[in-house]
């Protein structure tokens, strides 16, 4: 399987979804870019370059740069989605969200429900999260746990390429709205990925490590590092299970319960901030449903309390890294009885 | 332009439809038999009625709070929506919906909606679903005063604009929004903001069928040919409270009282038809009377409807999903 | 120092670019024969025993279990007790002073290609360019070109090797047509005339073996030999919980102990494995091609079987080669092939002889193909 980077995973399943269904456009601010503009057409292909090239295959009918007003655009897609077109709408970081909640939680994830079950909305927001960028507090939230809350809405967050892909392709083809979370420091970074289409079904975990002593749940990017700690601790004699949930809603909570009780000792990471995020809802499955079988206290390591800081000084120490996962793995070890 | 008599007598059922619903759930809210709050729309009859006498099922609008009559104008079931707003099972949405949900989406009917200027983004979609798959459909954005003030209506406008949508955005101004006057809240005026976006735009008489029928031909002719959105602002009056239980101090004396009895859309619609010997006043009461026993009738099924139940409770909040 | 012999991180197929030692079956000091299993190593595609290329003395254990290292790394030497241990330790600091670590770790080598043949959508791994007559190397049910680790390199050793993503699987159309074999026959005929192939050495596993016993009957001409390892197609038992599990179970828990059935010792079965068969089957269209191709193939739970007049008129050289173990398709269907085609039976082996016992394979390969 070629290597592709996380970008060229996303721009591909587009690609590849717009070429299987006339139905499926794609709309956000630059997505093409210059648009009436006297230079380069295509001139951005997005702020990060995901969407290039899309614009000249499919045309701007079907690739379609937005101005800057998010609730329109994102409502827009919710309308158009009901009514017949699978739209691919880019809300270009999900701090945005701000702007343009109502048309997802009012609108698009109720329709099925307030319409009593005779409505579809297949649409996809997709978004830019996470820290590590530079780009301070309001370029650098996770916010999953907003939308995870909400009934009606699926919430995807690949963790690598190969994921993204197979994530992508699945939330284009559901029939319900997803919002799909795309780590912002990820495009850069490459797995296997394969050529074909491919789909990756929701509410099903992936085990990226099998491991005696401890599970450690992790989201997104954190599975990476996750992942990392888990090898690193390995040659100190410590077994990690590492377990992707892939989706916060569905999510999986067979998986988590099931390695969870196997290994009695459970760290959860999550870079949203602590309060009501995927950590202490992950936690608190847990705790509800094998106690008996927990040999320690759970572990959780978030982001802080505190908005995403500007200084690369201060953003370093506010993402949860590969350090703390292991510090957290080493401390819950000392603690088992 | 001109209506036949078979649409004339389709308008004029209409409007009677909606009149006999809204005063029948002004009955039965004040009897205490409707849960939660309702919206009504008598009054305003002419303007659902008016414009989407120029819409087919490949044709969407979205609504507001105020969205019976809206639905009652674009086809949807009286019966059915009568037992959705009692929260019957076998109401249009289940009994999920209710009142402020009210929707169709096969007769093209995106829902009434509870968030004030929820419906104008909507429109945009559903217009570019017509504009994209080539459907010839247009799509209808009715807002209130109240939403006309809001950010995405007006970000509504600038999108249908650039990206020449086929949507028609119709303001009905009862002038107040909820208790506050749109003379009051309303900067500028509706036409000036649409000629603003660029968009053609032109004040309506919305206690006159047939102003607001033609207003919505041009603007409904446009769209459907590729000339993009149009607004239209159409003003009338509401004879109940923003809801039901409303005392409505606000209002001035006498206020309703000189609209019903010299510019009742019904009565207009009804003298004018008369007059023109279009049709006669015979046949008009024969489809009053035929509306009201409908109504009635309909009230009667939702009164007698079963609820749903503990099994209709997880139903419909997705397609496909493992809880 | 040219006594001196090194032991040095086998390559394992395409993909593979480091190996962890994860046992050393003997102690430095040992005698080691050419061909004894010295140690156990693991991939991220398979877990298989080391066979020792050189003989003699093992005087030094260079990687020690547990560690992971590049493909060539050094791993341990050989030298007869004539060479002082100096020497060794010169010699070991030489190679570790002098490997190419980053690019060993880059890996590289041949990549599959990927060709329309016929209008549908055909990959292939080719390796070696030697003249004659070329291989082609046929995989079962579910497998892919990739399949060929152990034994296509060894193959390619002065002639043309290509292995082959049959239609449904790997990175081929998903288009099997009515799931029948002839399907795949013909899509083996299409891709020689494609590559101007005019005869070939077919090597076929399982449901491969099938194809390539159906070649050497129907088209004699096209064939030089076949080798058929394990083969479909023989008598009418299958294990059908294999082939419903290999294409229902889409969970790593749930579909290993289905590919454990494959082999005699379950060890062999990596995680990645599992998950390269979960990823393969997450493509479109491939579990609809492996339903077919069940469908097509196992009508009611058994093989069709080929007509004896079949096999008694094969005019091609054919041998096969079964593992005692197999759980997918009994050696014993072995005993309706007629005299003139060699049977190997291998102990201790279940129904992927040529990645448990390659190198007895590859031999037995290599030995019909002179």
């Amino acid at each position: 399987m070629p290597m592709k980077s996380f970008r060229q995973a996303i721009n591909e399943a587009l690609r590849q979804e717009m070429e299987r269904d006339q139905r499926v456009v794609i709309m956000g601010e630059d997505i093409a870019g210059g648009l009436g503009a006297p230079g380069e057409d295509d001139a951005w292909g997005g702020p990060l370059g995901v969407t290039k090239g899309l614009m000249p295959q499919f045309g701007r009918n079907r690739v379609l740069d937005t101005p800057i007003t998010e609730s329109a655009f994102i409502g827009c897609a919710a309308g158009a989605a009901a009514t017949g077109l699978r739209p691919v709408a880019e809300l270009m970081f999900v701090d945005f969200m701000g702007v343009c909640f109502d048309q997802i939680f009012n609108q698009a994830a109720k329709f099925r429900y307030m319409f009593g079950g005779r409505a579809v909305t297949p649409m996809v927001v997709r978004t830019m999260y996470g820290a590590g960028f530079r780009a301070a507090s309001q370029h650098s939230q996770c916010l999953y746990p907003v939308f995870t809350h909400i009934p009606g809405l699926k919430v995807a967050i690949p963790s690598n390429a190969y994921e993204a892909k197979g994530l992508l392709a699945q939330s284009i083809r559901d029939d319900d709205p997803v919002i799909f979370f795309e780590h912002k420091v990820m495009y850069d970074d490459e797995v296997d990925v394969p050529d074909e289409p491919y789909t990756i079904p929701f509410g099903e975990a992936n085990v990226t490590r099998e491991g005696d002593d401890v599970t450690i749940i992790a989201f997104g990017r954190m599975v990476n590092f996750a992942n990392q700690a888990a090898d690193s601790l390995a040659a100190s004699g410590i077994s990690c299970t590492v377990v992707d949930p892939r989706t916060t809603s569905p999510l999986d909570k067979e998986t988590i319960l099931e390695t969870a009780s196997e290994t009695g000792r459970v760290v959860v990471i999550d870079e949203a901030h602590p309060r009501c995020n995927m950590a202490t809802d992950v936690s608190a499955l847990i705790c509800e449903n094998c106690f008996g079988d927990l040999k320690a206290p759970i572990k959780q390591v978030t982001g802080p309390h505190a908005p995403v800081p500007f200084s690369p000084a201060l953003e370093d120490l506010y993402v949860p890294g590969v350090p703390k996962i292991e510090a957290a793995v080493r401390e819950i070890m000392g603690k088992g009885h | 332009m001109q209506l036949s008599r078979d649409q004339l007598r389709a308008a004029y059922q209409r409007m009677c439809l909606i009149r006999n619903f809204e005063d029948s759930l002004h009955e039965e809210f004040s009897a205490g038999n409707i849960p939660g709050f309702v919206h009504l729309y008598a009054g305003e009859e002419a303007s659902g009625v008016g414009v989407c006498m120029h819409l087919d099922d490949r044709d969407a609008i979205a609504s507001t709070h105020r969205g019976h009559g809206h639905c009652i104008a674009k086809g949807c079931d009286p019966r059915a929506m009568m037992l959705e707003i009692f929260g019957k099972k076998d109401g249009l949405c289940g009994g999920k919906g209710g009142s402020m949900h009210i929707a169709d989406l096969s007769k093209g009917m995106m829902g009434a909606n509870g968030i004030v200027g929820g419906g104008p983004p909507l429109v945009c979609g559903a217009a570019l679903t017509a504009k994209t798959l080539k459907t010839g459909g247009v799509a209808i954005a009715f807002v209130g005063d109240g939403a006309s003030n809001q950010g995405t209506t007006f970000e509504s406008y600038n999108l249908a604009k650039v990206w020449n949508l086929p949507a028609v955005f119709v303001v009905e101004d009862n002038r107040y929004a909820e208790s506050t006057a749109s003379a009051w809240s309303v900067g500028g005026n509706q036409v000036d903001r649409a000629k603003g976006f660029g968009m053609p735009a032109q004040e309506v008489d919305g206690h006159d069928f047939f102003a607001v029928w033609e207003a919505a031909r041009q603007a409904i002719e446009r769209a459907r040919a590729g000339e993009g959105p149009s607004l239209l602002h159409v003003k009338l009056n509401r004879y109940y409270g923003h809801f039901e239980g409303d005392a409505i101090t606000y209002k001035g004396e006498g206020e309703i009282e000189q609209v019903k009895t010299e510019k009742d859309a019904l009565m207009l619609f009804k003298q004018r038809v008369t007059e023109t010997k279009l049709l006669d006043s015979e046949e008009l009461t024969v489809i009053e009377e035929e509306a009201k026993a409908a109504i009635a009738d309909c009230l009667a099924s939702a009164k007698a409807g079963a609820l749903p139940t503990e099994a209709d409770l997880m139903t419909d909040v997705y397609v496909d999903y493992k809880f | 120092m040219s006594d001196i012999r090194p032991i040095v991180m086998p390559k394992w197929g395409l993909a593979m670019i480091e190996g962890t030692v994860v046992e050393w079956q003997v102690e430095e000091g040992a005698e080691v024969a050419a061909g004894q299993d010295i140690m156990e190593i693991e991939t991220s595609k398979i877990t298989n025993v080391f066979e020792s290329p050189v003989e003699g003395p093992l005087r030094k254990i260079v990687v020690a279990a547990g560690e992971t290292v590049p493909v060539g790394a050094l791993l341990a030497v050989c030298a007869p007790a004539s060479v002082g241990d100096d020497e060794v330790e010169a010699y070991v600091k030489d190679f570790l002073d002098n490997f190419d670590w980053d690019a060993a770790a880059g890996g590289g080598g041949p990549a599959p290609e990927t060709i329309e043949v016929g209008s549908k959508r055909m990959r292939f791994l080719k390796q070696g360019d030697g003249g004659g007559t070329p291989v082609i190397l046929i995989h079962g049910f579910g497998g892919d070109c990739l399949g060929w680790l152990f034994n296509q390199e060894a193959l390619a050793e002065g002639r043309t090797t290509y292995a082959l993503d049959l239609p449904g699987h790997g990175g081929s159309d998903k288009d099997v047509g009515a799931g029948k074999l002839g399907v795949m026959v013909q899509a083996v005929l299409a891709f020689m005339d494609d590559r101007g192939i005019a005869k070939a050495h077919l090597v076929g596993h399982s449901m491969g073996g099938a194809i390539a016993l159906a070649l050497a009957a129907e088209h004699a001409e096209r064939v030089a030999s076949a080798t058929l390892l394990a083969p479909a197609g023989l008598g009418r038992e299958i294990n059908m919980t294999f082939i419903n599990g290999f294409i229902e179970q889409k969970r790593s828990r749930k579909l290993r102990p289905i590919l454990e059935l494959l082999v005699a010792d379950p060890g062999t079965i990596t995680n990645d494995m599992v998950e390269e068969v979960i990823k393969f089957k997450r493509l479109d269209g491939a579990v609809e091609a492996l339903t077919k191709l069940r469908d097509g193939l196992f009508p009611g739970g058994e093989q069709e079987g080929f007509p004896a007049d079949l096999l008694a008129g094969l005019s091609v050289p054919v041998q096969a080669i079964w593992g005692e173990e197999d759980q997918i398709l009994p050696a014993a269907h072995a005993a309706v092939l007629p005299d003139s085609v060699k049977v190997s039976k291998l102990p201790a082996t279940g129904h992927l002889p040529h990645m448990e016992r390659a190198s007895e394979v590859n031999a037995a390969i290599l030995a019909f193909l002179a």
